[in-house]
C-alpha cells in the first residue's frame, strides 16, 4: 500500500464486502443481518473518519479550498449515514421492503461517491501530496484504530 | 484545479429530457413494424427498415446514451460540461426533431425531410461531440474509462460523417459514396460508438453496482484502443481493393468479434462472481444483453464463411441493437433514473425528512414485468425471421414494452415533480 489511492481503494472494497453481507435475501435472517450490518457500519464510519480527519484537511490545506470537492464528499458522507440510520430503523421494524429499498439507494450513492474518489480525488491527492503520502497513510491508520 | 467539480451537476432536467423522450421511439418503431407486417424483412434496404434502424439507434439508444454521458462526465471523469442546461436543451430538441425528420425521409416521405433531418442532427450531434470532447480534454485524470469514452466519441464522429455522406447520396445532393461506406457507417456506429461506450462505462459500473471483482487491468488497458484500431484497419482494408485486402478485411473483422466476445465473456464471468444476493431486473437485462452480444459475434463469424446466408444482416442487427444495446440501456435507466430522483430530492429536503427510496420510485415488480415483455418481443422478433407472421405479436410486445418503460420512468419523474412542488410551496 504505497499510495493513498491503493490504501483507501482497498478500504472501499472492504466496506463493499461487508455491505454485500448486510443485504436481505428472500427469507431474511434478521439476527444475522443485524450482525453483518453493524460490521458494515463500523467499516464505513472508520473509513469516513480516516478521510475527514486526515486526508481532506491535508487536501484542503494544499489547495486552500474548503468549499471544493471535499465539501461535497463530506455532504455525501452525511447522506450515507442518514441512509444507514433508516436501515437500522427498518431492521428494527423487520420491514424487508423498506430495508432493501434503502440499501439499494445507499449502494448506488456509495458507489458513485467511490468512483469520484477513486478516479479523481485519490489520484490527485497522490500527486499533490506526494511528499507526505507515507506519513498521511500512517495518520489514517492511527485515526482508524482510534475509531474502532 | 479550480475547475475540478465533484458535485452531482448537471441539474436533473438536463439528462432527464433525453431519458424521458427516448422510449417514445420504441413505440414509433412498433407502429412502423406493424404497418409493414409480414413484408418487413423482405429487404434490409427498405424504407421501413432504414427508418426503424435509425429510430432505434439515433432515437432510443444514442439519445439515452448522450443524456447519460452528460450526467456521467462530472462523476466519472471529474470534468463537467459547461453551461450544460442550455446546451442540453438545444441538443435534445434538435436531436429529437432531427431523428423524426430523418426517419420519415428514409421511410420515403421526401428529400426535404431527409435534408432537414441531417441538418438538425448535424447541429445536435456536432454540439454534443464538441462539449463532450471539451469536457474529456479537461479531465484531470486519464484512466481506461476516459480513454474508452474518447474512442467512442471519435467513432460516433466517423459514423455520423459517413451517415451524412450516405444521406446526401440518397437525396441526390452529392455522390461520393462507395459501397463500403455503408458497412463502415454501421461498424463505427454500432461497434465503435455504442459498443465502445458500453465497454468503457462497464469498467466502472459492473464492479461497483453489482459488487463483482474488477475487470482485469490486462484487458482494460488495451480493449478500447484495440477496438478503435481494428475498426480503422477493417475499414481501410474494406475500402482498398488491392491484393490481399479482402483476406485482411476478414481477419480484422474476426478480431473485432473476438474483442467483443471477450468483453461479453469476462463481464458474464464477473457477474457470476458477484457478491450481491439480489437479482433484479437490471441484472436480467445485463444477462440478456451479454448473451445477445455473444450470439451476435457467433453470427458474424458464420457470416464470414457463409456470406449468402439470407436474413443474416437483419439477424445481426436485431441481436446487436435490440438485444445487446437496448437491454443494457434499459437496465441502466432503471438505476440512473430512481437514483437521480432520490438524490436531487434528498438534497433539497430539510434535515429529518426523507425522499422515497429507489425501490419506492420504481417498484421491482413493474421493472420486472417490463423486462419480461421486452424479452418476449426480442425472442418474437428473432423468430419472425423464420415465421414472418410472428412480427405482429412481437411488434405489439415491443410497443407495450416501450409504453411500460415510459410509464415506469415517468412515474419516478412524476414523484420528483410532485414532491418538489410541495417543497417549494411550503417554503
Amino acid at each position: 500500500m504505497n499510495t493513498i489511492s491503493q490504501f483507501l481503494t482497498a478500504d472501499h472494497r472492504r466496506c463493499d464486502h461487508f455491505f454485500a453481507g448486510a443485504e436481505v435475501s428472500a427469507k431474511p435472517d434478521w439476527v444475522l443481518i443485524q450482525e453483518n450490518f453493524s460490521q458494515f457500519h463500523s467499516a464505513l464510519t472508520r473509513h469516513f473518519s480516516m478521510e475527514e480527519k486526515v486526508l481532506f484537511p491535508a487536501f484542503e490545506q494544499f489547495t486552500g479550498n474548503m468549499m471544493g470537492p471535499t465539501r461535497m464528499m463530506r455532504m455525501e458522507h452525511e447522506q450515507m449515514l442518514g441512509l444507514c440510520a433508516r436501515m437500522v430503523a427498518a431492521m428494527r421494524a423487520q420491514d424487508e421492503t423498506e430495508y432493501s429499498g434503502v440499501a439499494e439507494t445507499l449502494l448506488i450513492l456509495l458507489q458513485q461517491h467511490n468512483i469520484k474518489e477513486e478516479q479523481v480525488l485519490y489520484p490527485m491527492s497522490d500527486q499533490m501530496l506526494s511528499g507526505q503520502v507515507t506519513e498521511l497513510i500512517g495518520y489514517m491508520q492511527t485515526a482508524s484504530s482510534a475509531q474502532s | 484545479m479550480t475547475s475540478l467539480s465533484m458535485d452531482q451537476a448537471p441539474p436533473i432536467n438536463a439528462p432527464f429530457r433525453f431519458f424521458l423522450t427516448a422510449p417514445f421511439f420504441l413505440v414509433g418503431i412498433a407502429v412502423l413494424l406493424l404497418h409493414a407486417g409480414t413484408q418487413v424483412w423482405v429487404s434490409r434496404w427498405s424504407g421501413t427498415l432504414l427508418a426503424v434502424t435509425h429510430l432505434l439507434t439515433l432515437g432510443f439508444l444514442s439519445m439515452t446514451m448522450a443524456g447519460a454521458l452528460l450526467q456521467m462526465l462530472p462523476v466519472v471523469v471529474g470534468s463537467p460540461v459547461p453551461r450544460v442546461q442550455g446546451i442540453a436543451r438545444v441538443i435534445h430538441l434538435s436531436w429529437l426533431l432531427g431523428t423524426v425528420c430523418l426517419a420519415l425521409g428514409l421511410y420515403g416521405w421526401g428529400v426535404i425531410l431527409l435534408r432537414t433531418g441531417v441538418g438538425l442532427l448535424s447541429a445536435a450531434i456536432g454540439l454534443f461531440l464538441w462539449v463532450s470532447a471539451y469536457s474529456l480534454a479537461r479531465a484531470p485524470m486519464r484512466h481506461a474509462t476516459v480513454l474508452s469514452m474518447a474512442y467512442a466519441l471519435l467513432s460516433f464522429l466517423f459514423a455520423f460523417t459517413l451517415g451524412i455522406a450516405l444521406a446526401g447520396t440518397l437525396s441526390g445532393d452529392f455522390s461520393l459514396v462507395v459501397t463500403s461506406f455503408i458497412a463502415m457507417h454501421q461498424a463505427w456506429g454500432l461497434v465503435g460508438w455504442m459498443g465502445g461506450l458500453i465497454i468503457g462505462i462497464s469498467y466502472q459500473v459492473v464492479p461497483m453496482f453489482l459488487l463483482t471483482p474488477a475487470y482485469p487491468a490486462r484487458i482494460t488497458r488495451w480493449l478500447g484502443g484495440a477496438l478503435c484500431g481494428l475498426l480503422g484497419a477493417w475499414s481501410v482494408t474494406g475500402w482498398l481493393s488491392v491484393a490481399g485486402s479482402v483476406w485482411w478485411h476478414t481477419v480484422f473483422g474476426l478480431m473485432l468479434a473476438m474483442c467483443l466476445s471477450l468483453f461479453a465473456t469476462v463481464t458474464l464471468w464477473l457477474q457470476y462472481k458477484r457478491r450481491r444476493k439480489i437479482f433484479d431486473a437490471t441484472q436480467q437485462f445485463w444477462r440478456i444483453g451479454l448473451f445477445s452480444l455473444l450470439i451476435a459475434c457467433g453470427v458474424w463469424v458464420v457470416l464470414q464463411v457463409m456470406p449468402s446466408w439470407s436474413h443474416s444482416s437483419i439477424l445481426l442487427g436485431i441481436l446487436f441493437l435490440y438485444g445487446f444495446v437496448t437491454a443494457l440501456v434499459q437496465g441502466m435507466l432503471y438505476k440512473i433514473i430512481p437514483f437521480l430522483v432520490w438524490f436531487h430530492l434528498q438534497s433539497r429536503l430539510p434535515k429529518g425528512q426523507f425522499a422515497p427510496n429507489m425501490k419506492q420510485l420504481i417498484l421491482d415488480r413493474h421493472a420486472h414485468r417490463q423486462m419480461l415483455v421486452y424479452l418476449a418481443s426480442l425472442l418474437g422478433l428473432l423468430s419472425s425471421l423464420v415465421w414472418p407472421v410472428l412480427i405482429y405479436p412481437s411488434a405489439l410486445a415491443m410497443g407495450v414494452s416501450g409504453v411500460l418503460l415510459w410509464r415506469n420512468l415517468l412515474g419516478a419523474a412524476w414523484q420528483y415533480r410532485t414532491r418538489y412542488a410541495t417543497l417549494t410551496n411550503s417554503t
